[in-house]
């Protein structure tokens, strides 16, 4: 019962993204705008925008799924449907799971898919590609599961938007630390995956322990 | 059986809203929670449905407090707030579909009962308001007690935005849910179709 509740929560996450797409653009819109940008700041010198490449990507890439999160919670909360998913029968921390994951697939899979057009734009060198998309995909999974946490804890807040950001962020810097070191060790034809591996460690960290920080938060509420 | 014992009810900027509030609703009964704007009945009936914590007191299930089990009172109860919880772009079968693969139960049955299944395949973004509050209402039939439904309804101003046809419809959703047991706990400023009900002015 509680495995059907969670997925018709997530499909119905998904059909809302789908019938709702601007979100999802607005995303990656943001991320290939920032690479698109980097080059004109920091000039055309490939070697200069080479060296650049792997920590832009992290830091566009993850500002890029912030943004759709101050609204996660917050539309349901508005409409009354926050309170029939807290009397759904699926506890709250399954709620925030559901949602965390909702989100990834909708913004963090498609920056994904986005990342080779801006890898290009930055220069980076081909064989770090395969690196970027993994790291991109550990680090934008981590902070869907922070963000849905910071979401649930903003909620009802006023000024959430901007405490979010304040709250995620910081917890999100291993991430970024780790996520640009794979992609620079795997563009100076080392291998990336110790830093892979410890991208890892973090995602298997916090995917059980987000949703019950957000869960406990949404209880609250 | 429903009961409130000694039920105190805090919010955040407002103060005290209501305290020392002793009620029992038996099996079939129904409860029309009245009082001016602001008296604090959407927050006893948040309270009864367990959204939101009892300051002081306790919400019995059949002698059980409700804190006790958060999630089997939430299995037992159907909660159509203030908000009727829909969502603009997706259609009025998506919308009441939801909710039957939460809680189980048929979504056409459903749409029967309240009227809407003509315009089943429409956005919720094109409905008037009294048919928003009827889909929101469509949530209570599904599943009704005895096909394992709910059996404790708590209703925030059911009526608001309804023409007359709605409001006989509903009758005949109380009745049915009422026959078979069920409890009706509503907040209202206008007349119910709820026989016997006692009243709770607070």
């Amino acid at each position: 019962m509680t495995a059907s509740a969670f997925r018709a929560v997530l499909a119905r996450e998904l059909r809302l993204a789908l019938r709702h797409p601007a979100d999802t653009l607005a995303a990656v819109l943001f991320f290939v705008l920032v690479c698109a940008l980097f080059p004109f700041g920091v000039g055309p010198a490939p070697e200069a925008l080479a060296r650049l490449a792997p920590g832009a990507l992290l830091a566009a890439a993850l500002l890029a799924a912030l943004l759709p999160l101050d609204r996660l919670f917050g539309a349901d909360a508005e409409d009354g449907s926050l309170d029939q998913l807290l009397l759904s029968g699926l506890p709250p921390a399954g709620i925030a799971a559901a949602k965390a994951l909702g989100h990834w697939l909708t913004t963090g899979l498609p920056l994904i898919v986005a990342t080779p057009v801006a890898a290009a734009l930055l220069n980076l060198p081909v064989a770090a590609w395969g690196a970027a998309l993994a790291a991109l995909g550990l680090a934008t999974a981590i902070l869907s599961l922070l963000g849905t946490a910071g979401a649930a804890l903003t909620l009802g807040a006023r000024r959430g938007g901007v405490l979010l950001p304040l709250l995620v962020l910081p917890l999100a810097i291993p991430a970024v630390i780790f996520g640009a070191a794979a992609i620079e060790a795997a563009a100076a034809a080392l291998s990336p995956a110790p830093f892979l591996l410890l991208l890892g460690a973090g995602l298997s960290l916090a995917a059980p322990l987000a949703p019950l920080a957000a869960g406990a938060a949404l209880r609250a509420e | 059986m429903l009961e409130a014992r000694d039920l105190a009810c805090v919010r955040g900027e407002r103060g005290a809203v209501f305290a020392g509030l002793s009620f029992r609703v038996p099996a079939g009964g129904a409860l029309l929670v009245t009082g001016p704007n602001g008296a604090g009945k959407s927050s006893l009936l948040r309270v009864l449905a367990g959204l939101l914590p009892a300051a002081a007191g306790a919400v019995l299930w059949q002698g059980a407090d409700i804190a006790a089990d958060r999630a089997a009172h939430a299995r037992r109860l159907r909660y159509v707030g203030h908000h009727d919880a829909l969502k603009p772009g997706l259609t009025v079968r998506e919308n009441l579909g939801f909710y039957a693969r939460l809680w189980g139960g048929e979504a056409g049955p459903a749409l029967e009962a309240v009227g809407l299944a003509p315009l089943a395949d429409l956005p919720v973004r094109v409905l008037s308001a009294g048919q928003r509050r009827r889909l929101a209402l469509a949530r209570l039939a599904l599943g009704l007690p005895g096909d394992g439904g709910a059996a404790l309804w708590l209703l925030d101003e059911p009526s608001s935005g309804l023409d007359a046809a709605s409001v006989a419809r509903l009758a005949g959703l109380f009745e049915r849910h009422r026959a078979r047991g069920g409890l009706v706990v509503a907040a209202t400023h206008l007349p119910l179709p709820l026989p016997q009900a006692a009243e709770l002015r607070l």
